[in-house]
Parts: C-alpha cells; structure tokens; sequence
C-alpha cells in the first residue's frame, strides 16, 4: 500500500511538472504576474510529491520490504542499516530516483532564494528546471518503474553487489549528482536568458553561486569516488580514465571553465555569449554522462544498468535538450550585445587562456571517450583508447594550464602587467624549485624530469600564497598593516587561493606517487618477512572472521622500519554469502601522507599467500587537495558578494573593510 | 532480469575477485626484462575485461597474455616487435594506446588542432574588438562634449 502511494506520488509529479513547464513560461510571455508566480509553489509541491516517492522507497528498502523488485534484487535484511539505505540508489532506478530529487531540490532551491530574481527571469528558469523532471520522469515512469512488486514476496534479498556495501556508495553518488544536476540551473538560467534575449552583469551574479556550489560537490564526489576505487578495488589505482569517470570528469573540466567565464562576464560584461554556451554545454556534458552511463552503450566497470531501451530513450532526451538550447543559442546568440574591451595581456586574458585549454581538454577527453563506439559504428573496425593515450594527451594540455595559474589572479583586469606578474612570481617560482629538488633527493628515486613535475605543483601552491602576500601588502605595509589588510581581505579572495592552492597539492600528490611509488609481489608463509618501500612486512598468519553477511580470512602483518615496530595492519578476503562473491578488502596504513597498502591474492598450494604489497608516497595529497579546493569554494560562497540578495557592488565597496582601514590610515 | 544479473556478475568478476594480477610464478629473475614486461603490459588491454590492462586484470585471458609478453621478451624481442606481435594477433583492439593510422588520424591530431583553433578564434576576437573600438568615430553629441570640455 505504501510502495502504491509512492508510485502515485511521482505519477502525481509527473503532471505537476507538466503544468510547471507550460504556465509559468507562458506567464512570462504574456506578463501575467500570477501565472509567473504558479512556478514556486509548484516547484516545492514537485519537489514534495518526489521526495515522498523517493521516501517510499528508502522506507521499502530500509524495512526490507520484499515483495519491492528492486529491493529484491539489490538488499538483505542481514545487511547493516545504512547500506540498506544507500543500496536505494546502489541500482539503476534508484539512481534515476536520486538523480530526480537532486534536480528538483535544486528547482526548489532556487524558488528559495531567488527571491530577488526579476519575476520573469525566475518563472522562465523555473518552467525550464520543470522541462528537465518532465522528461525525467517520463524516463523513470516508463523505462526504469521503481515501484514493480512482486507477489508473493520473496521471503529474503538477493543482496547488494557487495562491491557497493561500502560507505562509499552513501556519500559518493549524492555529492556527485549534487554537483552533476547542479549545473542544470546555469543551464535553465541560461535559457531563460536567451528565452528573453536579455543577458547582462547581473545574471552572471546570479549564475555564479549556483556554478561554484555544483562545482564544489563534484570536485568533492570525484575525489570520493577516486577514494573509493582506490582503497575497494584493491590494486592501488586511483583513476583510471574509465567512460564513467570521464563521463564526471568531463562536467567538471566544464564548470571549471564556466567558473571562471562567468567572473570576466560579472566584473567586466564581456565574454557573455561564450559564457551561456559553457552553461548549455557543461550541463549537456552532464546529460551526457548520464547517457553514457545508463545506456551500456559504453561497458565499463562502474555501468551497472545496460538495456538499450532505456538507451534510445535517453538519446532522445539528450537530442532534444541539447539540441534544442544550441538551436536556441545560435538564433539569439548574434542578438546579444558583446561588452566590455580588454588586452590580451589581462585577468580577463589570462582567464581567456584558462577557458581555452579547459575546453580543448574537455573536447580531449570526450573524443578520446567517444572514439572507439564512433570507429566501431562507422567501420566496424575495433580500438581502444585507454590510459596511456589520456596521460599523454590530457597531461601535454596541463603543462601551460598549471604554469599559468598563479599569474592569472596577479594580472590586472582590462590590461595587466605580465614584467610585474613574472617579477612578484620570481621568488614563489624560485622557491617551487627548491622544494621541488628537495622532495625529489628526500624520497630519491624516480627519473630527474619528475622534479619539475614536483616543482609546478609547488608552484602553484606558492603562487597562490603569494598572491594573498601581495594583495595584504605584506613588505610595503608594516606587518601589522598587512595582517589587518589580510583579514579584510574579500572570502572570494581567500576562496580562488585555496582552490589554486589545493590544485598545487593534488598536482604534487600525482606526481609524486607516479614517480616514488615502488611495488612488491611475493609468496609469503606465515613468519615470513619481505622488504617493501623501506618497511619490514612479517606475515603472521591468516585468521578466519564472520561479518554480518559475509565470512573472511584476514591476512596480519607486522610493520617494522629500521628494526623498530611501526604499527600492523590487516587485509583480508571475504566471500559474500548471498551471492557467493570474493572481495579483496585491502590493508592501508598511513604513514603522514603516505600510504603503504596491502593486498591479499590466491593462496598457494604449499601454504603461502600471494601477497602485494605498494608503498604510495604523498598519496593522500591527491585527495587532500581535491578537499582544499572544496573548502576554497565554500569559502567563496559565503562571500557577500555572491550570497544571494547581496547588496549591489557599490555599497560593497564603501563598507569593504579593507578599503574602510584604508581611508583610516 | 536474468540478463542483467548475469551482467552485473560479468562486471563483478571483471573488476573484483582477487583483483591481484602479476603473480610471482609469472615473474621474470631479470629485473630490468621484467620491468619491461610489467611497462608493456601496463598498455594492452584485457580484452574480456572491461577498460582493464592485463597488468591490472586477473582473468585467464590476461594471465595467458603476460605469460606471452614475458616470452617474447626473453626471446630477445624489442617492445616494438612485442607489440607488433600482439596487434598482428589480436588485432587494434589490444593497444591502449592506438597507433597512429588513416583511421586515428582525427584522434591524435584533434587536442592539438583545436587549441590551434581556439587560440587563433581569441586572437582574432580581440583584434576584431580592438579596431571597433578604435575606428568608432565621435557622435556628433560626443564632439559637441569634447568641444566645450577643450573650451573649458
């Protein structure tokens, strides 16, 4: 009964999200006020009517109800609680369902805060937030019901693919189709501006927060979900240029881009046309993804649905939305009037450099995603385009990015001094490589090359900390001065440093651990001792444990370095009864930011194990920047200026603080 | 139903399981030829595997595939004519890394060839906005403006 009332709920959704795609734009057309203001109310009532749907299901799912079909096939009761919850979404409906609710509560949200939103602007973003839940619903409702039951019940689960029953899959898919679906607001943002054939500074204003906020949850759900690989899969990788990491990769380069776009068009109304095309493009990418993922058109290790049905009805969706919004775009574009004038040498230029090499990466990983099903289609010849093709490609397109980062904040908008730039950059470079060649003799190995590679992530990390020197003043003003001026400093400020900061990080994580990293195959018995990235590893036996839905056979180890006792840890094998599957669970113990990581493999005949044994060096940077950048965006999305309703950038200005202490000097 | 549970266990095993690849019987005594090995193995694919490189895979398939790569090597193969090898076996398909052909022209060539294009459509975009800006002549307000600001 209950399972029935979420089934009505998302068929009721289903009209409402009808009736808010046509009223409010029609509204807006004829500018009848009230049918504009129908978008609100019914943006939080669609968004009501899917999050009880989706309630229903966790209700199904976390009861362990059944005689649900997908609850069947993809949950046991025996399973802790909280993989019973996340299991909603550990299959191809539930995501659908997770996907819904993400983008209507981003529908709502903007009906929350865009109360300052010209009535026109909101009712057309929000009738294009209620196109986009049409047609998701339509594809849930008839390609992908959640709600079949079966009768009789089954009397127990098939249990979750035990790859799944991790904490992984409760925080992995919702950061990232937070950050995935958020870019559906820039998106209907920037078709309702060409809708109007109005664009201007203040929809930039508007847009931004919106961008940094997906932005920053998929820069947290990628790094999460590189995590989870990382330490699940149990061979050390940590990506892998898989189709379904692409598929997220790709929105997130975009955004990226659409970042910084958007600031040249909100300071300086210029780059506006370029701007809305990233908008439509980074969520088509986005779309896109979500093709390549569901269809099975590409098979990969994450795509966990493959039924071309749903495939062809994806394309549609995808053909229609995208190329409806660059129709749209190529009628209206030439009717948008460009703005403001800049030199090459500028923020803007710099920014300009920035949105060119993100996109010809984007375009890079696409073709590189998309090649072989294209080949295949026309020729039926058969390749692979693999990691060594994106390592080289995607990384020769990096090299100019990084090295131009740190100069990009110190050049001036409209003309900028590039002398000035390299001068205040001289010491931070200077100092990169020292810590660079310091690095490199401390963990001594690798090719000498690698010590530039160490050195642009230093780079980058002593850049962005130079800037903020510069910016307080730090050497002009009396050190007291430059605290106070420091603190005055807008968030946004602090915010674009820790972003380019953590990139330095994550840049230094890469390199590092592609070039230190050292491996170890062995056959161990029980006392026996190998040598492994300078630690001492004794095998002390296998142990046999129960977990709640699985048996394993936990391998321990002794970590020793120079004779003295570092610790132990445990890997272990398990075997999932329900579906009689092996998982490997890798040992990692950390030693600062690096990791030593063991892996259990087959037993031998004579007794011994297989055993692999990593030592990562400066691993940890790699995530560790990816949650320094995450921080940086939060920091800037507190910022005055961007909260929504901020004051305009004139009374910003007079109670700057910075400026304030200024005037009192 | 059926379909799709036999598919995700295919996805299973290719990805899970013991997922641990180079086994020590497979290993080569000479360090710098079985660093070779692991280098050329690190770029063929696991064919049944799914965007898997043998070095990572633990099907049989890519077992018998390092055991190949390791005896072509100790035969004194260079890695071009290991790689070779494997093509004229299995065909493209194998290579991670596909070679440049009539076929993949457009592949390796495109990252280069847009960034030539974009990089010449913003040159040429603030060139064009340069001289409009320039070659604008005064409105007649404008010259009456400056007139009495000169006079002043």
């Amino acid at each position: 009964m209950i399972i029935e009332l979420g089934h009505y709920a998302l068929v009721l959704a289903l009209a409402a999200a009808l009736l808010l795609s046509v009223l409010p734009v029609v509204g807006a057309r004829r500018g009848d006020l009230a049918l504009m203001q129908t978008a609100v109310s019914g943006t939080y009532a669609l968004f009501g009517l899917v999050l009880l749907a989706f309630g229903v299901l966790a209700y199904a799912y976390v009861v362990s109800d059944f005689s649900l079909l997908i609850a069947y096939q993809n949950s046991h009761s025996l399973m802790p609680a909280v993989y019973r919850f996340s299991a909603v979404w550990g299959n191809h409906e539930g995501s659908m369902m997770l996907w819904l609710l993400i983008l209507t509560l981003f529908s709502a949200l903007v009906a929350l805060f865009g109360t300052n939103l010209p009535d026109r602007l909101k009712a057309n973003v929000l009738g294009v937030q209620a196109w986009i839940s049409t047609a998701f619903i339509l594809f849930i409702l008839v390609t992908s019901n959640p709600f079949i039951r079966l009768n009789p019940a089954p009397a127990e689960g098939q249990d979750l693919n035990p790859v799944l029953q991790d904490p992984g899959l409760a925080i992995h898919p919702p950061l990232l189709y937070l950050g995935y679906v958020g870019f559906s607001v820039c998106f209907s943002f920037a078709i309702a501006a060409l809708i109007d054939g109005r664009i201007d500074a203040a929809w930039a204003r508007w847009v931004r927060p919106w961008t940094l906020a997906a932005w920053t949850f998929l820069t947290a759900g990628i790094a999460m979900g590189s995590y989870w690989a990382y330490y699940e899969l149990g061979w050390g990788g940590w990506w892998f240029w898989d189709p379904v990491e692409n598929a997220s990769f790709m929105p997130w380069l975009a955004g990226t881009a659409l970042l910084h776009s958007a600031l040249v068009m909100e300071k300086r109304d210029a780059l506006k046309i370029w701007t809305v095309l990233l908008a439509i493009l980074t969520f088509s990418l986005s779309l896109l993804g979500t093709f390549l993922v569901r269809s099975g058109v590409l098979t990969s290790v994450h795509a966990f649905a493959t039924d071309p049905s749903r495939g062809i009805f994806i394309l549609a969706i995808l053909t229609i939305f995208i190329g409806g919004a660059l129709t749209l775009f190529m009628l209206r574009a030439p009717g948008l009037k460009a703005g403001g004038l800049f030199q090459p040498i500028s923020r803007e230029g710099a920014l300009v450099l920035n949105n060119l090499i993100l996109t010809v990466s984007t375009a890079t990983v696409l073709i590189g995603t998309l090649y072989p099903l294209l080949l295949e289609t026309l020729t039926g010849d058969k390749i692979s385009v693999g990691p060594p093709f994106f390592n080289l490609t995607f990384g020769l397109l990096m090299i100019p990015l990084i090295l131009a980062v740190p100069f990009g904040p110190m050049m001036a908008w409209k003309r900028g001094d590039l002398l000035g730039a390299l001068q205040r950059l001289y010491a931070a470079a200077g100092l990169a490589f020292l810590a660079g060649l310091a690095l490199y003799y401390f963990e001594n190995g690798g090719p000498v090359l690698s010590v530039l590679g160490l050195a642009a992530g230093f780079f980058l990390i002593f850049g962005a900390l130079a800037d903020l020197v510069y910016r307080a003043g730090f050497g002009k003003q009396t050190t007291g001065i430059a605290f106070r001026r420091l603190k005055g400093l807008p968030r946004s400020a602090f915010g674009t440093a820790l972003a380019h900061l953590g990139l330095g990080v994550t840049v230094l994580g890469i390199v590092a651990v592609t070039t230190f990293q050292s491996e170890m195959v062995a056959e161990m018995k029980p006392g026996q001792t190998v040598e492994a990235g300078g630690f001492a590893l004794t095998f002390d036996g296998l142990k046999s444990a129960k977990g709640p839905n699985y048996t394993e056979d936990r391998g321990h180890f002794t970590i020793r370095r120079g004779g003295v006792a570092q610790g132990d840890v445990w890997s272990s094998k398990r075997l999932y009864t329900a579906r009689r599957m092996p998982t490997t669970e890798a040992g990692i113990r950390s030693f600062g930011l690096s990791q030593l990581y063991v892996s259990l493999g087959d037993p031998m005949a004579d007794g011994g194990m297989v055993v692999r044994i990593w030592w990562k060096p400066w691993i940890l940077c790699i995530w560790g920047g990816a949650l320094v950048m995450m921080v940086g965006g939060f920091i800037s999305l507190s910022d005055r200026r961007l909260r929504v309703g901020a004051p305009n950038r004139k009374l910003k200005a007079a109670t700057s603080p910075a400026q304030g202490l200024e005037a009192a000097e | 139903m059926r379909g799709f549970l036999a598919t995700m266990f295919g996805v299973w095993l290719a990805f899970a399981g013991p997922a641990l690849a180079v086994n020590p019987d497979e290993m080569l005594k000479d360090p710098a030829l079985e660093a070779r090995a692991r280098h050329l193995s690190a770029q063929l694919r696991c064919m049944v595997c799914q965007n898997q490189s043998i070095d990572d895979s633990n099907a049989e398939l890519a077992r018998d595939l390092r055991v190949l790569v390791r005896e072509r090597i100790v035969k004194g193969d260079s890695d071009d004519d290991v790689m070779r090898y494997l093509v004229s076996r299995y065909g493209d398909f194998v290579l991670l890394k596909p070679r440049l052909t009539p076929e993949t022209v457009i592949l390796w060539t495109a990252p280069g060839a847009l960034l030539l294009i974009g990089a010449g459509a913003a040159f040429a975009y603030t060139r064009r906005r340069k001289s409009l800006a320039g070659s604008e002549p005064l409105s007649p307000e404008e010259e009456v403006r400056l007139k009495r600001l000169l006079e002043e």
